[in-house]
């Protein structure tokens, strides 16, 4: 949230209500839980790090949304070090890997049926992306992410499938 | 529920051979499919799926059991009662869409309409009425090998529902399709739910089966498990896909 704000800001002062319009745009249906104060939390701990400024517009002084926030060159060079960067969400669904791992060999539980609750799980999140992207009017870009989230899924189900091949032939052996 | 299903199999099974080299491809199935209802067969590749598909529309006749269609019991229909039928109240979909290239999308369309012996104004018009209602009325009077894997399809789809049939049974239907094309094929049947019409879908993708009503897992020929997916007070979260908190 910290470095997205920085870049939208990269562009041109603006003020909160302005930032938040703009990532609800871009995040749709996966923006909408996202608390309404949580832009301007994240603003405050900003502005404290020196990494932007504000400035009040002249008038109605004390209200948040006529606050203007505006980049430092720290805050430049933050987004200039975001963008170069190349770290990537969770590549490997290590902590379920381990879960079927332990509950195997500590027989705690058969990992075939941790798979399939698992399995279920998996899909009631790819039909709820898949209809939230239906929704989304043509060439959205919120759309974009939904299709994003859909394939990871679609990825983690195929691996739920080899998964469930391996523990499977393995009934109680525990490895 | 009292309403009789619209599709519902008996102690439904399929063998192929005998004696030793006996393979049973249906096993004891049953199934009971509610009118507007999408259900979704899911397996690995050779678990009977397909199988369990053409008995259900009457294109293979079962060893033993029974199979019923809006109340009709259809598995010993004489076998020009049972294509008249397969005609008109079965729709079938196929993974390589089974058009017929020489023709245009809506001579594809209105083809069982007009075998099936209605007037042929009458069937053109509903074919394009169809086209329409699956966003292709530009694509009418294209020949179907001028048309892209999803929108050939969807002219499939349509020829499936000219008769207006009490289910639609679709076989891999986004099995050749590329990502974008799959989606428009998921539109259509998100519309055909919506209409109320009777689905029974097997299919490998999973954009598919999670959109389904209820899934159904098969394996060696036997349903082994089976999950509803919408109804019963489930919420679509989508905000924990971002991992905000809710």
């Amino acid at each position: 949230m910290q470095d997205v704000l920085l870049a939208l800001l990269a562009k041109e002062p603006s003020h909160g209500y302005e930032l938040r319009a703009r990532l609800q745009a871009a995040l749709g249906p996966l923006g909408e839980p996202m608390n309404g104060g949580q832009v301007y939390v994240t603003l405050g701990r900003l502005e404290r790090a020196g990494l932007i400024t504000v400035e009040q517009a002249t008038g109605q002084a004390d209200r948040s949304d006529r606050k203007v926030y505006l980049l430092t060159p720290a805050g430049q060079q933050r987004v200039a070090a975001w963008l170069a960067e190349t770290e990537w969400p969770r590549p490997a669904p290590v902590e379920f890997h381990l879960k079927l791992v332990a509950a195997a060999w500590a027989g705690l539980a058969d990992p075939v049926g941790l798979i399939a609750v698992q399995r279920r799980e998996l899909l009631r999140l790819v039909g709820d992306a898949q209809r939230a992207a239906m929704a989304e009017p043509a060439g959205s870009v919120a759309g974009l992410l939904l299709e994003g989230a859909v394939l990871r899924l679609q990825a983690d189900l195929n691996w739920l499938d080899q998964c469930e091949r391996h523990w499977s032939t393995r009934r109680g052996q525990g490895s | 529920m009292t309403q009789s299903p619209m599709v519902r199999a008996r102690g439904l099974r399929l063998d192929y051979g005998a004696g030793a080299s006996l393979v049973r491809a249906v096993d004891e199935v049953d199934l009971e499919v509610a009118a507007g209802e999408t259900v979704a067969v899911v397996g690995p590749s050779g678990c009977g799926k397909s199988s369990l598909l053409h008995l259900l529309g009457g294109l293979e006749r079962p060893s033993a059991g029974e199979v019923w269609l809006a109340g009709q019991r259809i598995d010993r229909l004489r076998e020009t009662a049972m294509a008249r039928l397969r005609n008109h109240a079965i729709g079938f979909v196929f993974q390589a869409f089974e058009l017929i290239d020489e023709l245009t999308a809506v001579e594809n369309v209105e083809l069982p309409a007009l075998l099936g012996g209605v007037a042929s104004r009458t069937a053109r018009r509903r074919a394009v009425e169809l086209l329409e209602r699956l966003g292709l009325a530009q694509r009418a009077g294209h020949l179907s090998a001028q048309l892209s894997g999803g929108q050939r399809q969807r002219v499939a789809i349509a020829r499936a529902l000219i008769g207006d049939p009490q289910v639609l049974l679709a076989d891999e239907p986004t099995g050749n399709l590329d990502s974008t094309a799959t989606v428009e094929v998921l539109r259509v049947f998100d519309e055909l739910r919506a209409a109320g019409q009777t689905v029974i879908v097997v299919s490998h993708d999973s954009r598919i089966t999670a959109t389904a009503d209820r899934l159904v897992c098969m394996r060696d020929g036997a349903f082994v498990d089976e999950t509803r997916l919408t109804g019963g007070g489930h919420r679509p979260n989508l905000g924990a896909m971002a991992g905000w908190e809710a």
